[in-house]
């Protein structure tokens, strides 16, 4: 065999040794001050951010660094701010849908559910059975858009430009099918306390299953220019190791924990939203670096598409939201011959339903791991207390343990392989 | 199969004028008063000003500063192979704010953030320009409580608003096309010209600032590194 | 849990760390809650993350409440999660405004660090023992507790024809 093969042949790839720069491979007399000699170095301490293209959002990290290696990081956020929990707590219960999905802004959907399920456990309200399915169709459909924004730029942090304009291209596509059965791309308001505010259009399902026939396919295209990529390889495998009971005691949920070989998936453990109907598999990774997180993430894509085509086979028939009329909108039809109707239109647009007292905290499975909703209601039409414990925000403490000794390339890694969603964290 | 022959704009006799003309022209033999002939007949005239714009309307450098949800839009227009910015010239992203003309202000401004967007404004070079994407960043949106600045144009001149929770890509390329009828239509580099404001200089420790004291009658009106020029 | 477990895991905790420790319990549409004295939460939570018969070893959430105008006026709550079991647990503590210290817990639960940063942050409940008290979200020279029910929402008053002469703009 060719002389070039013997060479490749015998290249093994292991891991980098990482040892501090200072003054360990200097030559004596090579115009270093004496003070500098092995285990003196000078630490750089310099601010990552917020303004920095790899930092997902503006998360500012000050970081000292000695050489290329990452000593200490120190997370500072705070940035995006947007008082959401305040401001929800002035806000009739289903006007404060649309602030709350805005927290974590790719998940949006998530988020709503998070939310209406908590108010519908305080008000003790049945979800119709159609009604469950497609929150599940569209919840389904949001991981799979926010799994790949996640790939597009998390690939482009690394160096795969290419990921981003291909991920971007099928993500168009979901968010054409969001804009079909609501009518916004973003920041939908589709879910509401008691359903979807409306039935899916007539060519909607078609479209779901054109989509579905061709994401397979594209997930192999994604899959065979990164899995086995020399350079993605070497940037991503063994990088990033953190043991599974120090991610547990951070309260570290999502694909981090099922990387790391914990098979903790709230859809499968503690089923919500008719989840036990369907038939699919929970990924879950064995080293726990970052190239686990990778492909956990990929293979949810395929299992989330699995998913939704199960929930389009069996869709029931039936209402789209629940028939309780002090808590759900009657339909446009019946306000011109029903007074009822209009009275409870009236009521529900103007003061609102009423919420008996109590307290309530609902977890739900999003894209990035437990997304949970607690809401203190005080009998009156505006929640007094709304707070979603986000899953980015208790997972960014990881990123200390992820980086720290690593060098900042690998730091970088981490950081894209975590998928922070700054809204999420600040809120 | 039919011929037709249509008649050349002018006659038979202009045209082969011409044909001499240009004959002569590349010969060198056109002197005087025939040569400026030739050369107004021939020549698209334009104010170097006009060009200018059209360069700079057509080159315009975003710089990469994306804060919330708006921002997600915002690289869909950028990266999107479906709404795509470099039919415009706006591909280039640069994320160093010294080398970038536009900054879109995309997404919610809060009051931690709001120093930092002033000093990455401060730090872009004229000419310059702001587009505030979105309704956070415009007013303050639907948050209007403690935590948010109501408004980027409290502390930033905006120079196009693009409503919308997020707007569509396509609405903020139409925000980005009606920015360049902004830059031909009115080419005075500066911010301060662009918008007449007197009296809006920077009072207090800038460590390049050209004025001894405040309130000093000069010339120079501005102080910093974006100080007017004429 | 239902109704009769959170009982048993009332009296177990009585019994374990001190008679005065639980104050309460409160169960309703599925959500077991255990109220519990301020100064016994680091002990109570250490027993039932490593003692009790049926441990809960997983902080998912560590969140406050402003329970204006029924005082003890702050409220912090940590939602336990056991996942052998499958099961969830709130425990609740109030504290007033004047005298707001409580013990911390991220020694037990590293994840706390951030959340109680955030309690402090918007409520003002001091958490002694913290690693790291600072304010995280707010700009760290900012005065008031911003998620408090008697702080005001800010914000600026919305322009109408009717109105808009009543509010000087920033520009005069």
């Amino acid at each position: 065999m060719s002389d070039y093969r013997e060479r490749e042949k015998s290249i093994s790839i292991g891991t980098i040794e990482q040892e501090p720069v200072s003054g360990t491979r200097l030559e004596p007399g090579a115009g270093v001050d004496a003070g500098e000699e092995r285990g003196e170095a000078e630490l750089l301490t310099i601010n990552l951010g917020p303004h920095h293209p790899a930092t997902h959002g503006v998360l500012r990290l000050l970081c000292t660094l000695e050489g290329e290696t990452v000593r200490t990081i120190d997370p500072i956020i705070g940035y995006v701010h947007t008082g959401i929990e305040k401001s929800c707590e002035d806000q009739e219960y289903w006007k404060a849908i649309t602030f709350v999905e805005r927290m974590d802004y790719l998940s949006y959907y998530f988020n709503a559910y998070a939310y209406c399920s908590a108010v519908e456990t305080l008000l003790d309200e049945e979800v119709p059975p159609r009604a469950q399915y497609l929150r599940v169709i569209h919840m389904e459909l949001n991981r799979i858009a926010s799994h790949l924004f996640w790939l597009g730029t998390g690939a482009l942090d690394i160096g795969a430009i290419t990921m981003l304009w291909w991920a971007l291209r099928e993500r168009d596509l979901i968010l054409d099918l969001f804009e079909m059965s609501s009518g916004q791309r973003f920041h939908t308001r589709y879910f509401q306390v008691g359903g979807v505010m409306e039935d899916i259009p007539p060519g909607f399902e078609g479209k779901v299953r054109e989509f579905l026939s061709q994401m397979p396919s594209r997930v192999d295209q994604y899959e065979a220019l990164l899995d086995r990529n020399e350079i993605w390889l070497q940037r991503t495998q063994n990088t990033g190791i953190v043991p599974l009971e120090q991610l547990l005691g951070l309260g570290v949920t999502g694909p981090l924990l099922r990387a790391a070989g914990k098979p903790w998936d709230l859809r499968k453990a503690m089923p919500y939203c008719s989840y036990e109907d369907f038939d699919f598999k929970i990924p879950v990774g064995t080293v726990g670096d970052n190239y686990d997180r990778y492909r956990v993430r990929m293979a949810e894509i395929r299992e989330s598409v699995g998913i939704v085509q199960q929930a389009l086979d069996g869709l029931p028939e039936g209402p789209y939201i629940t028939g309780n009329r002090k808590v759900a909108l009657p339909p446009r039809h019946e306000l011109a011959t029903s007074m009822e109707a209009l009275i409870h239109h009236f009521k529900l647009v103007t003061e609102g339903f009423r919420v008996p007292p109590g307290e309530a905290y609902v977890a739900v499975e999003s894209p990035r791991g437990e997304l949970g909703c607690f809401i203190v209601a005080d009998g009156s039409a505006k929640p007094a207390r709304v707070h979603m414990r986000d899953p980015s925000f208790v997972n960014l403490q990881a990123l200390k343990h992820m980086g720290e000794g690593s060098v900042i390339a690998d730091f970088i890694a981490c950081l894209a392989m975590l998928d922070p969603i700054l809204g999420g964290i600040d809120r | 199969m039919e011929v037709t022959r249509t008649k050349v704009a002018g006659s038979k006799e202009e045209f082969r004028a011409k044909q001499l003309s240009a004959q002569q022209m590349l010969r060198g033999d056109l002197d005087g008063m025939e040569l400026d002939e030739y050369v107004e007949k021939r020549l698209l005239l334009t104010k170097l000003d006009e060009a200018q714009s059209w360069a700079r309307k057509n080159a315009i450098w975003p710089l990469g500063f994306g804060l919330a949800c708006c921002a997600i839009e915002m690289i869909t227009v950028i990266g999107s192979p479906r709404n795509d910015l470099s039919r415009f010239g706006a591909e280039v992203i640069r994320f160093s704010p010294r080398q970038a003309d536009l900054l879109i202000l995309s997404g919610r401004v809060s009051i931690k953030m709001a120093p930092i967007i002033r000093r990455l404004y401060d730090q872009m070079l004229e000419p310059k320009w702001v587009i505030s994407m979105g309704a956070c960043a415009s007013s303050a949106g639907m948050f209007n409580n403690y935590a948010l600045v109501a408004g980027a144009d409290k502390f930033l001149p905006v120079d196009v608003y693009v409503p919308g929770c997020p707007p569509r890509p396509e609405a903020l390329m139409y925000g980005i096309l009606k920015l360049q009828d902004k830059i031909t239509r009115e080419p005075e580099l500066g911010w301060r010209e662009r918008y007449r404001a007197e009296g809006t200089e920077e009072v207090g420790d800038l460590p390049l600032s050209s004025q001894a004291r405040p309130d000093a009658e000069s010339s120079h009106q501005g102080a910093g590194p974006d100080a007017p020029r004429g | 849990m239902d109704a009769t477990g959170l009982e048993l895991v009332a009296q177990r905790v009585r019994d374990a760390v001190a008679d005065d420790a639980v104050v309460g319990t409160g169960y309703q549409r599925g959500q077991a809650t255990l109220d519990v004295a301020p100064p016994r939460v680091h002990e109570v939570l250490r027993y039932l993350r490593d003692a009790d018969e049926q441990p809960f070893g997983f902080l998912a959430s560590l969140h406050g409440c402003d329970y204006l105008p029924s005082e003890p006026r702050l409220g912090v709550h940590y939602q336990l999660l056991s996942m052998e079991r499958r099961d969830r647990l709130g425990v609740r503590t109030r504290v007033t405004v004047e005298e707001p210290h409580l013990p911390s817990v991220t020694d037990l639960f590293p994840t706390a660090n951030f959340q109680e940063r955030e309690a402090y942050d918007f409520f003002g409940v001091v958490f002694d023992g913290h690693p790291d008290p600072r304010r995280i979200l707010m700009p760290e020279d900012y005065v008031g507790h911003p998620q408090r029910r008697d702080f005001p929402m800010g914000g600026e008053p919305v322009l109408f024809t009717f109105n808009e002469h009543k509010f000087p703009r920033w520009y005069e």
